[in-house]
């Protein structure tokens, strides 16, 4: 398979990019901020995606879904990280629908066709402290009555507080078992945190949960391979949307060179900032070529990918911040703005990077896989 | 079985049959490079029965059309033959300027008369081409190249010298781009080729930091050029210098740019120990090392989309300036690690046990790569102006 898009690909491109940039463009997540808005995105654009078909894009086809692959989900995810636009997307759509598809079973012929028809918003409760260290899950799961009770701690939880069903990992005697806790549970509460991007994001406290034994997603002590594909493809998607906010902030800054005059020249005329441009350009092409041949060898299901997501993660927080950061540089005084969008780019470049493992992580991760 | 897997079959047994064992061993001496041409002394029997065996079949340049000594490949099955020789990690049975710089220009530009004539002495290693670009006044900024040649009527008389010329003292022919017009600087350039041996014609080594002397400086004393030896049309040789510069880039940028793309980190975890954790024992080298390796499969990712779209013509035509400066700057950085990683057994000039320095004089060498065809300032400078369209640039 050529490292491109191919022509349905480049079509999905040509009906999202408009739709988003239309739809939800910066403003979009301005108006929402500065409403204070408790959900974190909003439920008629939401209706929006759903009338696209895009909420359910990685859904099989037999659970209500148009079963199309990581490449593209990292269509709309660009353009989502282009125009900063909120959505539950990368978590539901993407994460939770990996873990399901995975998994099978009961909770994913329940949960798939209810993200598909838009109907389900799911969050991942995967962490449980400031970094992400997913073999490190101390939540515990213990028998009690027909099935399972949970307690622990969970962090970093997107749309944790609004979310119908959370994914939930925990640590049981053989494993790690992953449990789907619905909303109104008994002991569940979410406590959501406005982040620096204006998202929100809960800290979840499992106190006692009972959930019945068919709230297992997959297999008892079996959730290593349901773990691995909920990081492999959320990670993925969300290097696909650091590449869109990278490439946004890098437009609007070599915009900004070709009109923005000092010492009577435009400032794009020097080549101390030429230099800055088309090295960050080659980082950014860089960036975009990795997440795609990430998304591709995820999409064959070869072996290969697990060390390719985790260089497309590295290289594209790498790529994205060296944007977001020459981005505000290069704008002056006015990139400090909150008036102006580039501030923006910066902070959800900051959210995303971190999101299920920041550049160090996974670049520690390449060294193991490499055998040192 | 499809067409394409019958061609794999029939290279696999060609290559069985053709390729003698000591032609799959690892290039240990630079003689173990076959380059051909009038004073080539082949170091065994073996290399010389590679390269006829190759020439016999077009397989020195597999892609080139029969009637030029190719064997008319299409892209797909060259890629299976170099696949294959990989596999059984056979050497390349000739390098040359001739098959990478001048062949390209020649089938480009070249009449049919030309291209019968030096193609196929090209194929067959018979000559042994260098390049005559830059100057010593004109580096980057190569078009103010000042070598000039005196219109004679049926020939140019030359003058003036060339730098950085590589291998010009085992060169037999020179393809040179020589002034023939004071007036015009862009069109006023043209595209000679001559003999290495006509009278005037010297060379002289320049010793590198490497302590190695791959490159000359070639001199020219009243050079006679017949003005039947050039490419494309007199003052428009400027036209095939950028073409060729573009297909250098493009060549650069296709294969060695990043240098040997495979984990660093993985190369000296053996050499260097680990502790109980099982981690390169020396943890910030160890960190640098992990940071260069995702660049380096990032790099492999960047190359094959690279290519997949250059092929099909949907890369912007100045991409390769940025394959060759993200390459190049990635592949220094290889070499710094590499002398890091090495200690001080790495800064060993002339043991045995250091190959003879290999390392040390392998990184000093490494440090052209940013400056040969084409600076990585002038790569920056090429991508703010023809892909960012930035003003003035």
């Amino acid at each position: 398979m050529p490292l491109y898009h191919n022509d349905d690909q480049a079509m999905l491109k040509d009906s999202v990019a408009p739709f988003v940039a239309e739809q939800a463009p910066v403003s979009h997540l301005r108006k929402l901020r500065d409403s204070a808005d408790a959900t974190g995105f909003s439920r008629d654009l939401w209706a929006q995606f759903t009338e696209m078909g895009l909420p359910g894009m990685l859904v099989p086809e037999d659970h209500g879904g148009l079963g199309m692959g990581h490449m593209e989900a990292g269509i709309v995810l660009e353009e989502i990280g282009r125009n900063l636009t909120p959505s539950p997307f990368l978590s539901t759509s993407v994460g939770a629908v990996a873990a399901l598809a995975k998994a099978r079973g009961t909770q994913a012929s329940r949960w798939l066709p209810a993200i598909a028809s838009g109907e389900a918003i799911v969050a991942l409760a995967i962490d449980e402290g400031a970094k992400h260290r997913p073999d490190r899950i101390a939540t515990t799961a213990t028998r009690a009555g027909n099935g399972f009770r949970l307690d622990g701690k969970k962090s970093f939880v997107l749309h944790g507080h609004v979310a119908d069903m959370s994914i939930v990992a925990a640590k049981t005697d053989g494993g790690i078992t992953f449990f789907a806790v619905p909303k109104d549970a008994k002991g569940v509460t979410a406590d959501p945190r406005r982040l620096v991007d204006s998202s929100l994001a809960s800290h979840v406290t499992l106190d006692g949960v009972e959930v019945d034994a068919d709230a297992v997603i997959g297999e008892v002590d079996a959730g290593g391979e349901i773990l691995d594909a909920l990081l492999a493809a959320t990670r993925t998607g969300a290097a696909a949307e650091m590449v869109g906010v990278g490439q946004g902030a890098m437009d609007m800054t070599v915009a900004y060179l070709k009109e923005r005059k000092q010492f009577g020249k435009l400032i794009g005329e020097f080549q101390g900032l030429q230099h800055r441009a088309a090295h960050l350009y080659g980082e950014m092409e860089v960036a975009r070529a990795t997440v795609m041949k990430a998304q591709q060898l995820l999409d064959e299901g070869n072996e290969g990918a697990k060390l390719m997501v985790s260089v497309a993660k590295a290289k594209a927080g790498r790529a994205a911040n060296l944007a977001v950061r020459e981005g505000v540089q290069m704008h002056g005084g006015i990139g400090m703005t909150d008036e102006y969008d580039i501030g923006l780019y910066m902070k959800r470049d900051r959210a995303l990077a971190e999101y299920m493992g920041d550049v160090h992580y996974h670049i520690d991760q390449v060294a193991r896989m490499n055998g040192y | 079985m499809s067409e394409l897997d019958a061609f794999r079959t029939e290279v696999r047994e060609w290559l069985e049959a053709n390729c003698p064992p000591e032609m799959r061993e690892p290039i240990r001496d630079e003689d173990d490079v076959c380059w051909g041409g009038r004073k080539w002394v082949f170091k065994n029997d073996a290399q010389k029965a590679w390269l006829e065996a190759c020439v016999a079949k077009g397989y020195t340049v597999p892609d080139w059309p029969k009637a030029y000594g190719g064997a008319g490949l299409t892209p797909e099955q060259t890629k299976i033959l170099k696949q294959e020789m990989k596999r059984i990690k056979a050497r390349s049975p000739l390098d040359s300027f001739g098959i990478w710089m001048l062949g390209p220009a020649l089938l480009q530009f070249g009449t049919e008369e030309q291209k019968v004539h030096y193609l196929n002495q090209i194929a067959r290693g018979e000559i042994r081409w260098c390049q005559g670009y830059s100057e010593p006044g004109s580096g980057s900024d190569l078009v103010s190249l000042q070598t000039f040649g005196e219109d004679k009527g049926d020939h140019w008389v030359v003058n003036g010298s060339k730098i950085w010329t590589s291998y010009a003292d085992k060169a037999d022919w020179i393809f040179c781009l020589v002034r023939t017009d004071k007036a015009n600087k862009y069109q006023g350039i043209t595209f000679m080729l001559f003999d290495m041996e006509s009278p005037g014609v010297t060379t002289k080594p320049i010793l590198l930091i490497s302590g190695n002397s791959p490159f000359c400086e070639t001199f020219f004393d009243d050079v006679k050029v017949p003005k039947t030896q050039f490419i494309g049309e007199i003052n428009r040789g400027w036209d095939v210098a950028k073409y060729l510069l573009g297909h250098e880039r493009e060549m650069i940028s296709g294969g060695g740019a990043g240098g040997d793309m495979v984990s660093i980190g993985g190369a000296f975890a053996k050499s260097f120990g680990k502790n109980a954790a099982g981690e390169l024992d020396d943890p910030i080298l160890r960190a640098e090392m992990a940071a260069f390796d995702v660049d380096v499969f990032a790099y492999r990712a960047m190359g094959e989309r690279f290519m997949d779209m250059w092929k099909t013509g949907r890369a912007h035509p100045a991409s390769s300036n940025m394959m060759k400066y993200v390459g190049t700057e990635l592949n220094k950085r290889r070499h710094e690690l590499v002398m890091s990683g090495g200690g001080s057994d790495a800064l060993e000039w002339d043991s045995e046990e250091s190959k003879g320095g290999a390392r040390a004089r392998s990184w000093l060498r490494t440090k052209a790569n940013s400056i040969e065809g084409g600076t990585s300032e002038v790569m920056l400078n090429v991508i703010a102006k023809r892909i960012l369209d930035l003003p003035g640039a």
